[in-house]
């Protein structure tokens, strides 16, 4: 630890954390780089649906050719130009006091009512105005011409004509409104369209002075770690630095990851840098190039990429973990990462093949149902795999192995937790009260994803849209965006430096649930307590990610067989007296807890057989 | 309703606690000056070096003690008088019992070397030596530990974490020698080395020196040697801390004399935990100041109290530690030297840091108990081989039963009996087919009655 010939280590380090840290600063600096430009092209390109383009375009003729370099003004100004679009929908074409006033001056003039008038009042009004005159034509044809008619009685007229044309606006504003989804999608296009900045430009060498040096930065903080004494537990300062211990830089960490969630879900807009910095590499894979999610699909791989190299380093004593973290890494970069490209280059539905449903939550939603069932062999294969690994693949595996064949050996969800968040482990809260709340919330979402599900198939099916007076696509929409976003994003992940790193798998993964139920109930793993060998010191508790309270079980010399339990290993890790073991037993031991909590005189005396064994 | 009166928070006493209320509803009051609440001491190295926090080392919440009816006061008891059966604490409360259990752990041991006081020089065992720890660290760049054995090797580590050097004085020619045999004691040294623990074999502490702030600036050796320091830690032992029963009748020797039953001379007074001196009608009395033992008295003494009077049986021994990265497990009884009639297997691993030795009667071949380092054992199984007094070589043809290594370990059961083949031409052994169930066999046959 001291000898001299360590003495690169410190330097190495630090210099590692500089290039991190300049690495990251490039990053997000980039967001702040590019300038837009509407043009005609541009918005045609975002566009794609004519009409919502006709209907869109004089409103953004102020935008169109003008160079904007603040990238809030510009979005904000697209952002409100289509809410303003959609407000004033109505009143656009809805025939205005205004209107009839402007109306009834030109027929003071003439003296009498005339169609043509309609063009001279409504011709600055675009398709409000072709519209009004339009219905206004139909409506008060019959009028039109020197009828000698007192001029208060064709205001009345025109007055009531009016108010039945204006009963009926929605008839065609309906028609014309943008819905959220589709005005989502068309800022995102626009905004990528109407961009152009350095990064584009120079993606390559953008991509050297973020992601590179960041990962270079990274790896040459971590990987000294080897170097600095004998492999065994390394916690040392875990509760005294701040960005493990839940203090400021863990808080720091957990605004930036908010704010990223956010973004990413919400205001993919903003990210259109980060896009441009993946898209050629996108374009490599899957033929076309990147969206909103490649970036973080890139990003989230390479996190577990190369914290999963300090967990082989970390760990470097324990064969457990190199194993399930090389796992972990596998899953994450071909399933996860790389297939669902290439299954998109060969133009084929794309899927995680590891995911599957209550955690991927829109698999019986009726796009992908549809899309999969009418794309031949590989859709079906998919569709056929997918319902196959839920209902006989979980039930079996998790009979031999546990939970944690999925949970920490497979999904990237856990694969994220066991490797960008081991550091974290030990922030997860462990009291009873936690695992109260855990309990609850943790079956709720779990029934809710079966509600959920249970009512898209009945509309699927049947074709009725609402089940029991509730709309099911509603429902289906509700799921998404509280639990698919706000809780499995942006409160499962952003905040890992602050509540432990499986906020999600502990508190709102379905799946989780569903697995945790069998391996409780049926299951042959455990993990072992070793006689009475534990000294109660807290190390299993304090590093237990889920928040499990192993010290209760292990110094009462009790089995923990907790549906909660990931199989993670760490608990049998910290443990300084070795006492826990991860076992696949049998179901008997499993439940046999006739040794509960009495440590004395276990000593067991042999039956003949065995002490005849023994002589011979 | 009678009530129970429990001296000292440690293992001992809460757990005597917690089985008098499994049993019984009577009255249980916890009085104890360290802490609020229990805590576990092997776990304050780890608060030292930043692991865990004190709230993590609480093996039960707070809510536990009200939940199970078992009142807490934080003081110290000054005075015990056993025949009004009545207690004093020094903030002069008086408190009455009916039943007495004193739990009063143990007191780091000090031999009288002058400047054994001085700031700077401390032991570990309490809450407050380590915030005192805590202090005396601030500034400290070199340390020197008095004693080899657990507590010296716990604290090395945790100086280490701070990056102060450690300079370990040993009284004996090996580090912890009257425990570990040679091989494993230069196996310990080696590993605590590489760690950059620097070791002074046959070197016991003569005196402490202060420097001008009247701290300790160096420490003089036997040998005359002066070794600069700004930090000396004791752990050269601990004894019974028999300090509260001094004006009382309660029987003292080097601890409070008990019998099997944990009763002390006076009736409805009974001692538990590291306080306690077993008596042994032939032979050396027992101090066991462990927390496993600490436990198992607790668990026997709480049944008692409870009405069920049970003997406390120490059964198979075994113990366990830590060395830096290195697990250690003891089974049975493997002492320090060679015995009459008693013989030993040794295998170490050629270059990583771990070994098993199995030691057993010469003429019977019986085993009588085992060292692991770095192995990890499955208790219940060596308990039943000791306890059945099973033969080395079936022990070694089925040691992989004894496994407990988390999977995918490298396992050595076979370079093991490799080992031993080579140095016993004449009886070949083979490990023991590993059928399917093997696993499971262990643990159900450890539990079949
Ligand atoms: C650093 C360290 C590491 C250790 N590691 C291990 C290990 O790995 N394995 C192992 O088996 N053992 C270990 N031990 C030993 C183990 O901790 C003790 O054997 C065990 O804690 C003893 O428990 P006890 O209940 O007898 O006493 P204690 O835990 O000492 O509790 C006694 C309590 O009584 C209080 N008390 C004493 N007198 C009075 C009074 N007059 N009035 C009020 N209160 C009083 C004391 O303040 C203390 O809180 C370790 C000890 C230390 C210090
Ligand atoms: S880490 Fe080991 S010794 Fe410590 S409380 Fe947990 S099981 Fe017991």
């Amino acid at each position: 630890m001291q000898n001299n010939h360590l003495t690169w280590i410190a330097p190495v380090k630090k210099s590692g954390l500089s290039l991190f840290l300049v690495g990251f600063v490039v990053f997000v600096g980039m967001l702040f780089t590019n300038n837009f430009t509407l043009t005609e092209s541009a918005l045609s390109n975002a566009v794609g649906n004519d009409s919502h383009r006709q209907l869109i375009q004089p409103h953004l003729s102020d935008l169109i050719d003008t160079t904007v370099s603040n990238k809030v003004t510009f979005i904000e100004t697209l952002r409100s130009t289509f809410s303003e679009y959609n407000n004033t929908l109505n009143d656009r074409y809805t025939i205005s006091a205004t209107d009839i006033e402007a109306i009834m001056s030109e027929v003071e003039s003439l003296g009498h009512y005339e169609l043509a008038i309609l063009d001279t009042v409504f011709s600055g009004q675009n398709d409000a105005g072709i519209y009004k005159a339009k219905k206004l034509s139909d409506y008060t044809g019959w009028l039109a011409g020197p009828q000698g008619k007192p001029l208060s009685e064709i205001e009345q007229i025109v007055n009531e004509k009016s108010a039945e044309i204006n009963v009926n606006v929605s008839d065609v504003t309906n028609g014309k409104r943008i819905y959220d989804y589709d005005a989502g999608q068309y800022l995102y296009a626009i905004t990528k369209n109407a961009s152009s900045g350095v990064v584009a430009q120079n993606v390559g060498l953008f991509f050297v002075l973020s992601v590179l040096l960041g990962t270079l930065g990274a790896l040459m903080y971590i990987i000294p770690e080897k170097y600095t004494g004998p492999a065994g537990i390394k916690n040392n300062n875990v509760f005294t630095n701040s960005a493990t211990n839940g203090g400021l830089i863990g808080i720091l960490v957990t605004v930036f990851l908010v704010v990223v969630y956010i973004a990413l879900y919400f205001f993919p807009e903003y990210i259109i840098e980060w896009v441009s910095l993946v898209d050629p590499m996108f374009k490599v894979l899957n033929g076309s190039g990147a969206g909103s999610w490649s970036i973080y699909g890139f990003i989230y791989t390479l996190a577990i990429v190369v914290m999963g190299v300090r967990m082989f380093i970390k760990y470097r004593h324990s064969n457990y973990h190199i194993a399930r973290t090389a796992s972990l890494i596998f899953f994450q970069s071909s399933f996860a990462f790389l297939i669902p490209e290439i299954l998109i280059k060969l133009n084929q539905p794309s899927t995680d093949l590891k995911n599957m449903w209550p955690l991927d939550y829109d698999f019986f939603d009726a796009w992908n149902l549809d899309s999969l069932s009418s794309s031949g062999g590989i859709g079906m294969f998919i569709l056929v795999w997918g319902i196959t690994l839920f209902a006989v693949g979980v039930p079996l595996f998790t009979y031999f192995f546990g939970k944690r064949w999925y949970c920490s050996w497979v999904c990237g969800c856990g694969g994220l937790a066991e490797t960008a968040g081991d550091p974290y482990r030990q922030l997860s809260d462990k009291s009873m009260k936690a695992w109260r709340i855990e309990r609850v919330v943790v079956h709720g979402v779990l029934v809710f994803a079966v509600v959920m599900t249970g009512a898209i198939l009945y509309t699927y099916f049947t074709g009725v849209k609402t089940l029991a007076g509730i709309d099911t696509y509603t429902l289906r929409s509700a799921y998404g965006f509280y639990i698919g976003a706000l809780f499995s994003g942006v409160v499962g992940t952003g905040f890992y430096p602050k509540m432990g790193n499986r906020v999600w798998c502990r508190f709102g993964c379905p799946l989780a649930a569903y697995i945790g139920f069998i391996q409780r109930f049926k299951s042959r793993f455990r993990i072992t307590t070793n006689g009475s060998q534990c000294i109660s010191c807290g190390n299993c508790s304090t590093y237990c990610e889920m928040g499990i309270d192993v010290r209760a079980y292990a110094q009462r010399g009790e089995d923990i067989v907790r549906s909660s339990c990931v199989g993670c290993g760490v608990c049998s890790s910290v443990c300084p007296r070795g006492v826990l073991k991860l076992e696949n037993g049998t179901v008997d031991a499993v439940i046999d807890q006739s040794k509960k909590d009495e440590t004395v005189n276990i000593v067991q005396v042999m039956t003949a057989e065995e002490q005849k064994a023994l002589v011979s | 309703m009678s009530k129970l009166v429990i001296i000292g928070n440690g293992v001992a006493g809460v757990t005597v606690a917690r089985h008098v209320r499994k049993r019984s509803d009577m009255e249980i009051l916890i009085i104890s000056s360290e802490t609020e609440h229990h805590f576990s001491r092997t776990a304050l190295m780890y608060i030292f070096m930043g692991h865990m926090k004190f709230e993590h080392t609480k093996p039960y919440e707070d809510y536990f003690w009200k939940k199970n009816r078992i009142d807490l006061k934080q003081g110290f008891v000054s005075n015990i008088d056993t025949d009004a059966k009545r207690l004093t604490l020094s903030s002069s409360e008086q408190i009455e019992y009916a039943d007495l259990v004193l739990a009063t752990g143990s007191k780091s041991n000090k031999f009288g070397w002058p400047g054994q006081d001085l700031p700077g020089v401390q032991g570990l065992f309490s809450y407050q030596d380590l915030e005192l720890m805590e202090d005396n660290c601030q500034h400290a760049k070199h340390a020197v530990l008095v004693g080899g054995g657990l507590i010296g090797v716990e604290m090395a580590e945790m100086l280490l974490s701070r990056g102060i050097e450690v300079t370990f004085l040993v009284r004996e020619d090996r580090f912890w020698g009257n425990i570990l045999p040679a091989e494993e004691a230069t196996l310990v040294q080696m590993h605590a080395e590489s760690h950059g623990v620097k070791f002074r074999l046959e070197t016991e502490l003569s005196e402490i020196i202060a420097g001008e702030d009247g701290r300790a600036k160096s420490v003089i050796t036997t040998s005359g040697d002066e070794i600069a320091c700004d930090f000396v830690g004791l752990s050269a032992g601990v004894h019974p801390n028999i300090d509260v029963v001094s004006q009382s009748k309660v029987a003292v020797g080097r601890g409070i004399l008990v019998n099997d039953y944990l009763e002390t001379n006076i009736p409805n007074v009974y001692a538990v935990g590291d306080c306690a001196e077993i008596q042994v009608p032939e032979g050396r009395n027992r101090i066991e100041p462990l927390w496993y033992t600490g436990k198992m008295q607790g668990e026997a003494l709480g049944k008692t109290i409870a009405g069920d009077k049970t003997e406390y049986i120490r059964g198979i021994w075994f113990n366990s530690a830590k060395f830096f990265d290195i697990e250690y497990q003891t089974y049975g009884f493997v002492a320090n030297a060679p015995l009459d009639n008693i013989s030993s297997f040794y295998w170490q691993h050629p270059e990583q840091a771990l070994c098993i030795r199995i030691n057993y009667q010469t003429d019977t071949q019986v085993v009588t108990g085992i060292n692991t380092f770095g192995i990890r054992m499955r208790h219940e199984v060596w308990e039943k081989w000791l306890a059945n007094n099973c033969t080395l070589k079936y022990v070694l043809q089925h040691l992989r039963d004894a496994n407990f290594d988390p999977e995918f370990y490298r396992r050595y059961e076979q370079d093991v009996i490799n080992t031993f083949n080579a140095q016993h031409a004449d009886s070949q052994l083979s490990l023991s087919p590993l059928h399917w169930l093997t696993k499971r066999f262990t643990r159900e046959q450890a539990h079949a009655k």
